[in-house]
């Protein structure tokens, strides 16, 4: 299982706009950097980022290899209704990484 | 001079505001970082360092080795039993007299208590377990015991610190005494203090111990470092907590 | 000016990460902008781009993008696309957004591998696309690591 470590309120008032953090243990390899023996290290990156509220898209982030690694991302969306908050990741080398958090809107 | 009430530390570590900086001139290398740096390091949910000190909580509770336990078996909830501890590293080891750095440590446990084998140097595992039991000495003020073989190691590392070395024929000394806060190629030479390990060094893009940035140091200075089990490491850690003693930690910090 | 003062005593130290593959160049920049817009016209405004205009380490850089928008059905940010100038390739993000998020901010560390000027484009719901760039130093840090 990835270690994801994700920020969003666990409550929220109906029309409020909530911050929502997300960081994933990922080394985000470029593809540029040489290895010791001079050759260079194959691309090993997170392509994709999607978050959705109850099932529908919410956020969506096509990551290059700019992107540190560690990867980072704050965002911010509508709070409507009680539900689950959840994210998934992919990329290269058939990576993917799912989370989902509880959040209650009143 | 030495060490504000802890109690008011604590506060402006969570607050943010932290000072880090002593009424006796020493500043951590917190204080060397633009304003950027920092306020990625204050933020626990934006923290890179956080991803480690996440997994190594997750250690913590699970069982290992053929002695089937964790180290929550023995030492409960580490908020409490490890509060303080990695600021008072390294130490000298009860199970073998002699001293040890935290992650000596750690793997002490590991092989005798645990009945398991010792995390490698660097690896994932040792250095997430480092970064949690560090982060329950956030705010503490650097406590180094005192002993006879630890004032021993401190003599050497002093000795090391000051003792030029390599193509460039620096020493520790030169840099992080006589030209701390001005520039080398850019970047802001800190004071060197550990108040801050293990690290996230933007360098590395990874989480990584005091030894690193020592080998990393010397390598920089053109210097052969020493080989990763070398006593001179854990001499220069000795003498650097001692030379930092009162300062206040900051692990997990972010460096760049 | 407050960059020169800044730099007063200081060597700006260039890293260059690829010596075989090519470069973006603000050509290669010049083109993926416009596979964007299509050759619309890119507006100077409404986007501002958020980045320490010194880093100490270009494999981290904190970066956020707000674009000025109600975020309503009529009028909203469709997307934001970030480039860079210097760097191998040079795209950095692209993220798509909607009414649903109530605020056209995003924020991210991204990696840079030289001083060079960074260009958010933000696209709306309208169909119009407006722009801001900046131009950041970036520098390493002193003693770096042998991997051996």
């Amino acid at each position: 299982m990835a270690n994801v470590l994700v920020n969003a309120p666990k409550t929220a008032k109906k029309g409020q706009v909530v911050e929502i953090k997300a960081l994933i243990m990922h080394v985000m390899e470029t593809g540029y950097r040489p290895g010791t023996n001079g050759r260079i290290i194959p691309r090993n990156i997170i392509q994709d980022f999607t978050a959705t509220w109850n099932g529908r898209e919410i956020f969506r982030m096509k990551m290059s290899p700019a992107i540190a690694a560690n990867p980072f991302v704050s965002f911010f969306t509508v709070a409507n209704e009680s539900g689950t908050i959840g994210f998934r990741w992919s990329g290269d080398e058939g990576f993917v990484a799912e989370h989902q958090v509880a959040i209650t809107v009143t | 001079m030495r060490g504000l009430p802890t109690a008011a530390v604590l506060l402006a570590v969570f607050t943010g505001s932290l000072a880090l900086a002593q009424g006796d001139g020493r500043r951590s290398g917190y204080r060397d970082m633009s304003p950027a740096l920092q306020k990625m390091q204050d933020d626990d949910t934006a923290n890179p360092a956080m991803l480690f000190v996440q997994a190594g909580e997750t250690l913590w509770n699970e069982k290992a080795g053929t002695a089937g336990k964790s180290c929550a078996d023995c030492h409960n909830d580490a908020t409490v039993s490890m509060k303080g501890v990695a600021a008072r590293y390294p130490a000298v080891a009860a199970e073998t007299g002699k001293p040890v750095d935290l992650e000596g440590r750690i793997n002490l446990c590991r092989t005798n208590r645990q009945q398991a084998p010792a995390l490698p140097a660097e690896s994932d595992d040792l250095l997430a377990l480092s970064a949690y039991i560090a982060l329950q000495s956030r705010g503490e003020l650097i406590a180094p015991p005192n002993d006879v073989q630890l004032a021993a190691l401190r003599t050497k590392g002093a000795e090391i610190y000051k003792q030029r070395q390599g193509q460039l024929n620096l020493s520790c000394a030169n840099c992080h005494d006589d030209n701390p806060e001005k520039k080398l190629a850019g970047a802001t030479i800190p004071q060197g203090h550990p108040t801050g390990y293990p690290i996230y060094r933007l360098e590395w893009q990874a989480l990584g111990s005091l030894k690193r940035r020592l080998r990393n140091c010397v390598v920089g200075m053109r210097a052969e470092a020493w080989p990763y089990e070398a006593t001179e490491y854990l001499a220069l850690e000795s003498y650097l907590m001692e030379r930092a003693r009162g300062m206040v930690m900051d692990a997990p910090g972010v460096r760049p | 000016m407050l960059r020169r003062s800044f730099l007063a005593g200081a060597v700006t130290t260039t890293v260059t990460i690829v010596p075989f593959a090519a470069h973006a160049t603000p050509d290669t920049l010049a083109a993926v902008i416009k596979e964007v817009t299509g050759g619309a016209p890119l507006r100077e405004g409404k986007v501002t781009l958020d980045i320490p205009p010194l880093v100490e380490n270009g494999n981290a850089v904190p970066l956020t993008v707000k674009v000025d928008s109600p975020m309503t059905a009529d009028d909203h940010v469709k997307a934001i696309h970030i480039f860079n100038e210097k760097n191998p390739q040079p795209h950095v993000f692209n993220a798509w957004l909607s009414p649903a998020n109530g605020q056209a901010r995003v924020a991210t560390r991204i990696k840079l591998a030289d001083s060079q000027k960074v260009v958010a484009v933000a696209e709306t719901s309208k169909g119009e696309f407006w722009s801001a760039h900046t131009d950041v130093i970036v520098t390493i840090a002193a003693c770096i690591e042998d991997a051996t």
